[in-house]
């Protein structure tokens, strides 16, 4: 017989050890479809790997990946941690990305060192504005985040398409629906020469570490954990909690407006409705993974682009579609899931019964 | 919780004319359940130690201990919540003789005759009174025609124990004491031969607690082994034939409660001397706070005030003594500046206020000690530091532009946890680790160290143990030789009478003077808390 037993506390070693597992588990369950589908499955993920991290050029790539879900990933994480459940980082990634062609390709000129701020600064108001409905709906009226912003998502998905139909399509565009190129000097910088890795990645890294910091060592983040852990005690102590919770909701869209904006102006160049494969949903798995820390978000982010990335190349090499990303980052979810549980509680095998 | 989660009882229905044990155990003294050297380690703690216990039919045993003692840990293991390291559990087997209870099953405890009231209830809201009943017990395919048989046994357990509720009223609607009434049906109905209630007077009134003490030992008289755990004495003594004392995992006293007396018991359970608490004769000063006519509508009658008059002065215990749910939360969330009277008048210290909000009455010098201390005193994932830090992080001390100034945070905790005795392994370990007591410390050493001018303390022993009673206890009179005014809220008449200046009380949301304790008796202000006015009372 099984038993579980609550732990009095879970130890850090073994919320690391069980985010690796859970990526680990991942993998393993996703090596029967690999199997079933007649491949070597050893081959397949050495395949996979070496597509990810085999290269300079494979490794840029992931990287270049990485860089939009280490903030929409920062983006989940911080609203969880407030439990604000923003399930919208995709719109207001699109949200942020709108605002970034709209400031940024030609409507406004001015040099790089004007222009790149004033972009991102558009992307990332975008993207705070889009979450601050939702936030207030919950705050005034009790409305369920969760259903606001996955709404959303579709909302401002088909006025993006709108958008790209209508008075921001491109006119030198052949008729594609897209929106006109952002300029040159709106663009974020290239990191490395042959490579699509740009200016994006630095971005998310250095608010990786600033909203570490943030929810770590500053009297805003010392309120976000009080309101997420216990709202009523919070409230009890004098904690502002409408304000905390508007301060989440302006700080987790505007993360993921900015994943937006580094995709348009950094890496596309222009703005179409598949401008993301899903960036903002995979962001709450990236979050997950990192059990809302905000460096393991970093780390969470390698490994799901790692994924995407390395699952392109073999599907290439070997005819298994590329559809078993998806896979492995649905089962990392459900892993992560299963290893929350299994670190809060301890196993006990009994014999007997 | 397991305890009477469905699938930890067998699907079947026992009917007999009566509770199955008159017929089996009755007529001798054979023990019905022994435990033998129970021990029970959690990590490096101790939390049972070679525990003996015999229970014989017909008789109420206390197990009495400070929190901590080991009490819940042995139910547990007794109700197959936890299984023993070394020990076991033996029940009265069928035809004579004792046999070994399976351990760490829940499902054997209740088949074995073992039932367990726990101190949280573990019913489903949404179901009435007879529904939760019979929950568990009813097999999948038979709906309908059990229904009757199901209600006419427990009408008829009604009737032979005493406890009456209206089966058909959903728990949700029901008031605490009604719904630890559908507790104790739930396992008679189980046919138990041993009933456990963990500190079961923790949420009931004076009256409601007396009510409960005569069922008890109604229930007792026909055959049911009672084990009633507590760490109130006087309940203890009124109740049970034998005390269990219990400290620090070990058995360290037995006696036949007749021949108990109430400090012996006190300073074995404590393992030393317990300080009485005394008020020493002070004379208040300037009114700290005063409501004149104040109005709360609140959501219902029990959140609601009217026309509540109260001055507290400085240098002076008000004590507010009231059934539970007339209107107590009102009078505690206006004072802790969580909601703001609808009409009259609230001032403290001689002015009006602008602003009914937490933090402007914490810088206003009130301290705040709320009644559900897990719920609404401190964020459990957060750490001791923190949550001594939490009500002035704001404060230039804890922060500077923004940043935290982590120094300044620990030092107040270590200050804290020394001043206070704050029994934990630090001040960067989560505070949920902390028992109850333990957070008590922690809060009062949270809000009294600024030296305020005006206390709420809101059922502050409420769930505490005799040492950590004596400590709060202590800290209020002390708060009040320094200078503070004292609401104290309680529903606890010896904590009232022993601390306050004066009583107030407390009913369907007015409030009234009852006068000084030493010029008051119980009965009176038991009849006003039921609603009759001070002359017809007295």
């Amino acid at each position: 017989m099984i038993r579980l037993e609550a732990r009095q506390s879970v130890p850090g070693w073994l919320r690391l050890a069980s985010a690796a597992g859970a990526g680990l588990a991942a993998l393993a369950l996703v090596a029967i479809p690999i199997a079933a589908a007649g491949v070597d499955v050893l081959e397949a993920y050495a395949l996979m790997a070496k597509g990810a991290f085999g290269s300079v050029f494979a490794a840029s790539e992931t990287l270049t990946r990485a860089t939009p879900l280490i903030l929409t990933g920062l983006a989940a994480a911080v609203a969880f941690r407030a439990k604000l459940w923003n399930i919208g980082a995709e719109g207001q990634l699109y949200a942020g990305a709108l605002a970034a062609v709209a400031v940024g390709s030609g409507a406004i000129s001015a040099p790089p060192a004007v222009m790149v701020p004033m972009v991102l600064a558009a992307g990332a108001l975008a993207g705070a504005l889009l979450m601050l409905g939702p936030a207030l709906l919950k705050l005034r009226f009790g409305a369920d985040e969760v259903v606001t912003t996955l709404l959303l998502n579709f909302v401002v998905l088909l006025f993006v398409q709108m958008m790209l139909e209508g008075p921001m399509k491109d006119p030198m565009g052949l008729g594609w629906p897209q929106s006109m190129p952002v300029t040159d000097e709106a663009s974020l910088p290239k990191l490395m020469a042959r490579t699509r890795l740009h200016a994006g990645l630095v971005i998310g890294l250095v608010l990786a570490v600033a909203v570490a910091v943030l929810l770590r060592r500053t009297v805003w983040g010392f309120e976000i954990r009080a309101v997420g852990e216990n709202e009523a005690a919070a409230r009890y102590a004098g904690i502002p909690v409408t304000a905390t919770m508007v301060r989440v909701a302006l700080i987790s869209g505007g993360l993921a407006g900015l994943a937006g904006v580094g995709e348009v102006a950094g890496l596309k160049g222009y703005l179409t409705s598949d401008l993301s494969p899903g960036f903002g949903y995979a962001g709450i798995v990236v979050a997950m993974l990192a059990g809302l820390s905000p460096l393991g978000v970093i780390a969470a982010a390698l490994f799901i682009a790692g994924v995407f990335v390395g699952a392109d190349s073999m599907s290439r090499a070997t005819g298994v579609s590329n559809y078993l990303a998806d896979l492995v980052v649905a089962m990392s979810l459900l892993c992560v899931l299963v290893g929350g549980f299994l670190t809060r509680f301890r196993i006990r095998l009994k014999r007997g019964r | 919780m397991p305890a009477s989660g469905p699938g930890c009882v067998a699907p079947r229905i026992v009917f007999r004319a009566t509770f199955v044990f008159e017929n089996d155990t009755m007529t001798t003294s054979a023990p019905v359940l022994v435990l033998e050297g129970i021990t029970k380690r959690f990590g490096p703690l101790l939390a049972n130690d070679e525990i003996d216990l015999a229970l014989a039919p017909g008789e109420v045993v206390a197990l009495l201990g400070e929190n901590g003692a080991g009490k819940t840990t042995l139910m547990n293991i007794l109700f197959g919540h936890y299984t023993a390291d070394e020990g076991r559990v033996r029940v009265a087997a069928k035809g004579a003789g004792l046999r070994d209870l399976e351990p760490g099953s829940p499902h054997a405890a209740l088949a074995a005759g073992i039932g367990m009231v726990h101190q949280h209830f573990t019913l489903a809201e949404n179901l009435t009174g007879l529904e939760n009943i019979v929950l568990g017990t009813e097999p999948v395919l038979r709906v309908f025609g059990g229904r009757r048989v199901a209600r006419e046994k427990a009408e008829r357990l009604m009737r032979d124990s005493g406890l009456h509720v209206d089966l058909d009223v959903r728990v949700s609607a029901l008031t605490v004491g009604e719904r630890q009434r559908v507790e104790i049906l739930k396992a008679l109905y189980r046919n138990v031969r041993v009933l456990v209630l963990d500190e079961p007077t923790a949420v009931l009134t004076p009256q409601e607690a007396e009510g409960l003490f005569a069922v008890l030992r109604r229930l007792a008289a026909q055959g049911l082994a009672v084990v009633f755990i507590s760490h109130k004495l006087g309940e203890v003594l009124a109740v049970s034939n034998r005390i269990v004392v219990l400290r620090g995992g070990r058995n360290v006293g037995e006696l036949e409660t007749v021949a108990a007396d109430r400090r012996a018991i006190a300073e074995l359970m404590v393992g030393r001397e317990v300080p009485r608490s005394r008020r020493a004769p002070l004379s208040p000063g300037a009114p700290v706070l005063e409501l004149e006519a104040v109005d709360v509508a609140g959501a219902d009658a029990r959140r609601s005030l009217h026309q509540a008059d109260l001055a507290v002065r400085a240098r002076e215990i008000v004590g507010v003594a009231g059934v539970s749910g007339n209107g107590q939360a009102a009078l505690a969330a206006l004072i802790a500046g969580l909601t703001a009277p609808d009409a009259g008048e609230m001032r403290l210290n001689g002015r009006a206020l602008d602003r009914h909000d937490p933090r402007d009455f914490v810088h206003a010098g009130v301290a705040r000690v709320p009644e559900d201390r897990h719920h609404d005193g401190v964020v459990g994932a957060m750490t001791i530091a923190e949550n001594v830090a939490i009500e002035d992080i704001r404060a230039p001390g804890f922060q500077r532009w923004g940043l935290l100034d982590f120094a300044a945070i620990r030092a107040r905790a270590e200050a804290a946890i020394r001043d206070y005795d704050v029994r934990c392994p630090g001040p960067d370990a989560p505070a949920r680790l902390l028992s109850g007591g333990n957070i008590q410390k922690l809060i009062l050493a949270r809000v009294l160290e600024r030296d305020p001018r005006l206390i709420l303390a809101n059922q502050p022993t409420r769930g505490l143990d005799v040492g950590a009673q004596a400590e709060v206890h202590r800290r209020l009179l002390a708060a009040r030789e320094r200078g503070a005014g004292i609401v104290l809220i309680s529903e606890d008449l010896d904590e009232l009478f022993t601390l306050s200046d004066r009583i107030v009380v407390i009913h369907a949301g007015r409030l009234r003077e009852a006068g000084r304790p030493e010029a008051l008796d119980r009965g009176t202000v038991g009849l006003m808390m039921a609603g009759h006015g001070r002359e017809d009372a007295a």
